[in-house]
């Protein structure tokens, strides 16, 4: 079937992508001139720390080699091992990745539920004084750092209301849910500004088109205009809509997971960054990568799914 | 058999769009003048400070904006806040819109001649850029400015390495429109050297877009700075910036809330600024 | 008997930031069972808007502000909204120009004209498919059983329009609006749909509104004809009596416009200047700005639409009706000359 088809033409156009994902993360530490182990280690590093780490980075071999090295541990699912934990990347991810995903989960959802309503509102409304209120939350909200936020809505729901925890990520599924939901509508408040201001405008598109004046002609009722016709052309453009802006709100998990001290990947790089534990580093820039490409890939094979001119052309 | 035609196009239809134009040109006049107000005070931070914004004094420290002498208070170490939100200014919005520049000029460039020539040449950097996309912005900076070293050099370095991407897809998507154009079969019909058509021709009508997008980009990349500044990887302390300020403020957010509100008020107030001056250009100049 | 629609003294504004858009300014216009008449004008003239009026379907911010709309005798016009939308869209049904945007881009064509049948008419799902694939075949698409299937973007101009068509047969209505059906297709092709509205405006006694900006789509297929200026009806007749005995300057002018090898073709298309800002509309006639023959009087008075002398179906909006048969003396050329005096 076409679908079919598409998907797996789809599927071949990652390889690219993603070879060049591990080329760039793995030249990350040849980017500064001189011994890659001097620079990862720091100028006050001992001499036989940084001979040690030149030997464990195989520096000595030509560079070709060291890649492919890397790229053969790659696919085997062993991205090094961590410095200060002495343990395998692999496994310091795994454990961290659970908070990750909640957050991203309840960033997503929390983004949809907060966006969509007031995308509809102001699409309905247009030009009229809810509108314009609307349209102007994204001047103010565009140059607004996550993490300032973060913290402002620490300071006001509490430390100030004391609804929600400030910090962690607590034990047992109740207590996950209370601890994501700051960081989670922190995530979420970031990336709406830009979300209402693309789906209003698509709406905006799909409400104004001939179809839905054709599918009213027909003497159509409004519920079977707006579901029949209006809501499936309207999910299309939002589909995409959504599938760039999480991609954005993936990037912003990483600071506000460091403002909540939620111990997830995001935490754990940044972590590393101080401890100058390269490997996690990398690590965690390559999960962040695949996951942006996951969900391109999701977006894609759901607007073929929904479009048939995609699938076809 | 005669076609007799009315003048005028086929559909009718209403474009009010004057009073439109016209506030949004007021928009983009507030913008350049908070964002003019922000460059002076920058600019003019010797001046204005009423202290060293460096200048430690324990006696003093923490003290509630609008205490004497202290305008906006003083920090955990004394040090005037309202000097220090100054000085802030001078490096972020410095390395914002400094960093940007080079972004530009290379994703413009390779934008041209990658949308101009096609081919397996339009491939590679296309594949690039795909690659460079398939990154979060800010792990990627954060990521590479921990490779290059905290400093502002290697911000430019980072965000040089990642923000070429977005102008060289606005460019080179507007080159594909523009080289079907007449103007541009009739340079290339001229004989005119490529570089010519290309520079002289080409670029006036295409680098609009990347105008537009570069006032969004200084936005994204001042969060980007004070995001850095904020984990400790930007600017080296003492010298005052509004990420780091934010971060020093956050351990004091039970007794001291300002103390990490203030600076980010800064930031919200200059992309607010940067906001209005992008919308009201694409108000002005866009032809879509 | 009554006719099947009259429209009289229809009045539809835009609200605009600074007040209003006149943009249909009393138009009356009637058309019977079986018949097809045109409706002429160029851009922002008010035709298509009028067209939207007659089924309720005003874009926004657009209102009807007065007339009324008497279909099969019974005036509709006091009905509540939805009532009168519902016996509106009942009775009649609409083309539209560009059939690419018309139709909804990712619903099969087969479901877009089994959709009325279905969900308004209440057939069973097989009845309804029985129902489009021989609407399909009536308005001429050929293997209507294997097109059903497809989505809109996989047909051609033609044929697409030839499914609009279908869905505006598929409510059954006894009244079609058709707005520049023609306009977006091939010559030979639009030759083609014209003659499948014309030999179903036959076969069903359906009545037909055509609005077009192109005076030989109308001449081709209409009994009578609408010329609209600036949101007013300015001129209307028979087609015969309306192209050989013009009497308003404007239809004059575009009928004179035949183009004659002698001169460059350009100039002769075009009138010259704008039609008014419907924001506000001067005093006097509209057209006379542009008018080669207006007179001091004709800023001063908008005449009213009446009848001509000795022909009661034929109707001119100009203070000069009376003496208009001596334009016809004029020639081509001499029109060109007095345009461009002005």
């Amino acid at each position: 079937m076409n679908y079919l088809a598409f998907v797996l033409r789809r599927l071949i156009t990652l390889i690219p992508v993603l070879f060049g994902i591990s080329l760039l993360v793995f030249f990350m530490i040849h980017l500064v001139p001189g011994d890659p182990a001097v620079t990862l280690l720091g100028s006050h590093a001992t001499t036989s720390a940084v001979a040690e780490l030149h030997k464990q980075l195989g520096l000595d071999h030509p560079i070709w080699r060291q890649y492919l090295t890397f790229l053969n541990h790659l696919l085997h699912g062993n991205l090094g091992e961590s410095y200060q934990y002495k343990s395998s990347v692999t496994s310091l991810i795994s454990q961290n990745l659970l908070p990750t995903v909640w957050l991203i989960v309840a960033g997503v959802i929390l983004a949809v539920l907060i966006s969509v309503p007031l995308a509809v509102w102001a699409a309905s409304r247009r030009n009229r004084l809810a509108d314009s209120a609307i349209r102007t939350i994204p001047l103010v909200g565009l140059g607004m750092p996550a993490f300032w936020l973060g913290i402002m809505l620490i300071l006001l729901l509490s430390l100030k209301a004391g609804a929600f925890p400030a910090s962690g990520f607590g034990t047992g599924t109740l207590n996950h849910v209370r601890s994501i939901i700051l960081p989670g509508l922190t995530v979420a408040l970031a990336l709406v500004p830009i979300l209402v201001r693309s789906l209003r405008a698509s709406l905006i598109n799909v409400l104004q088109s001939d179809y839905i004046v054709t599918a009213r002609s027909k003497g159509l009722g409004a519920p079977r205009v707006v579901l029949g016709h209006a809501l499936r052309n309207a999910a299309i453009s939002s589909v995409t809509v959504l599938g760039v802006n999480i991609a954005y709100l993936i990037g912003s998990t990483l600071v506000v997971e460091k403002v909540f001290a939620l111990n997830g990947v995001g935490f754990l790089m940044i972590t590393a960054i101080f401890n100058r534990d390269f490997p996690i580093v990398q690590g965690v820039t390559l999960l962040f990568a695949i996951m942006v490409v996951a969900v391109n890939l999701l977006t894609d094979i759901s607007h073929a799914a929904l479009d048939p001119r995609v699938r076809l052309s | 058999m005669t076609v007799i035609s009315v003048p005028g196009s086929a559909t009718d239809t209403v474009v009010p769009t004057t009073r439109r134009r016209r506030k949004h040109n007021v928009l983009l006049i507030v913008g350049l003048t908070l964002f003019g107000l922000l460059v002076l005070a920058a600019i003019l931070a010797p001046v204005l400070a009423s202290h060293d914004p460096i200048q430690q004094d324990l006696a003093n420290a923490r003290l509630a904006p609008g205490s004497p002498g202290h305008l906006l208070g003083t920090d955990e170490l004394g040090r005037d806040i309202y000097s220090r939100l100054l000085y802030g200014a001078r490096i972020d919005l410095r390395v914002g819109v400094l960093a940007v520049v080079s972004p530009f000029i290379i994703g413009t460039v390779l934008g041209l001649v990658s949308g101009w020539f096609g081919g397996w040449l339009d491939t590679v950097i296309m594949r690039i850029v795909d690659v460079v996309v398939a990154f979060p912005f800010f792990v990627l900076v954060i990521a590479l400015v921990f490779a290059l070293g905290a400093g502002t050099g290697s911000i430019y370095v980072a965000i040089t390495m990642v923000g070429w991407v977005a102008y060289c897809r606005i460019v080179r998507g507007e080159v594909l429109v523009a080289k079907e154009q007449e103007y541009a079969l009739a340079a290339r019909a001229s004989g005119l050297p490529t570089w010519r058509i290309l520079f002289r021709h080409l670029l006036p009508n295409v680098v609009l877009q990347a105008v537009i997008y570069s006032m969004s980009d200084i936005v994204l990349t001042i969060l980007a700075i004070v995001t850095l500044g904020y984990l400790g990887l930007g600017v080296p302390p003492p010298t005052p910036d509004w990420g780091s300020m934010i971060q020093d403020g956050q351990q004091f957010l039970l007794t001291q809330w300002y103390l990490a509100t203030i600076p980010g008020i800064a930031v919200v107030i200059t992309g607010l600024a940067l906001a209005l001056i992008a919308d009201g250009l694409v108000d002005r100049f866009d032809r879509r | 008997m009554s006719p099947l629609l009259e429209v009289h003294d229809l009045h539809v504004e835009i609200p605009v930031p600074h007040g209003h858009l006149h943009a249909v300014r009393g138009v009356s216009l009637t058309v019977d069972a079986g018949e097809s008449i045109g409706v002429v004008g160029e851009s922002g003239s008010g035709k298509s808007i009028t067209l939207r009026a007659l089924l309720g379907l005003l874009p926004q911010p657009a209102q009807v502000t007065k007339g009324s709309i008497v279909l099969d005798g019974v005036d509709v016009t006091g009905l509540p909204e939805r009532r009168r939308t519902k016996v509106l869209t009942d009775a009649m049904s609409m083309i539209f120009q560009d059939s690419l945007t018309a139709l909804n881009p990712v619903m099969r064509v087969g479901d877009q004209i089994a959709e009325v049948p279905r969900r308004r008419l209440g057939m069973s799902k097989s009845a309804a498919h029985a129902r489009a694939v021989e609407l399909m075949d009536q308005v001429g698409i050929p293997e209507p059983e294997r097109r059903f299937r497809a989505y809109p973007h996989q047909l051609s101009g033609g044929m697409r329009q030839r499914v609009c068509i279908a869905i505006a047969l598929s409510a059954e209505p006894r009244l079609i609006l058709a707005d520049e059906p023609t306009t977006a297709l091939d010559v030979t092709i639009q030759a083609q749909v014209l003659e499948v509205i014309d030999r179903l405006r036959r076969d069903r006694r359906l009545g037909v509104i055509l609005v077009s900006h192109d005076l030989a789509v109308i001449s081709q297929t209409c009994s009578r004809i609408y010329v609209m200026y600036a949101g007013r009806v300015i001129e209307s007749g028979r087609i015969g009596d309306l192209l050989a005995l013009a009497r308003h300057p404007y239809t004059f002018a575009l009928l004179r416009a035949v183009p004659d090898p002698d001169l460059p073709v350009h100039r002769l298309l075009t009138i010259p200047g704008q039609p008014p800002d419907l924001a506000a509309v001067p005093a006097g006639c509209s057209f006379a700005p542009r008018c080669a023959f207006a007179e001091p009087g004709c800023y001063e008075v908008d005449p009213a639409l009446t009848p001509v002398p000795d022909d009661p179906d034929h109707a001119s909006a100009c203070i000069r009706v009376e003496t208009a048969p001596q334009w016809l003396d004029w020639t081509p050329a001499d029109v060109l000359d007095l345009v461009e005096k002005t």
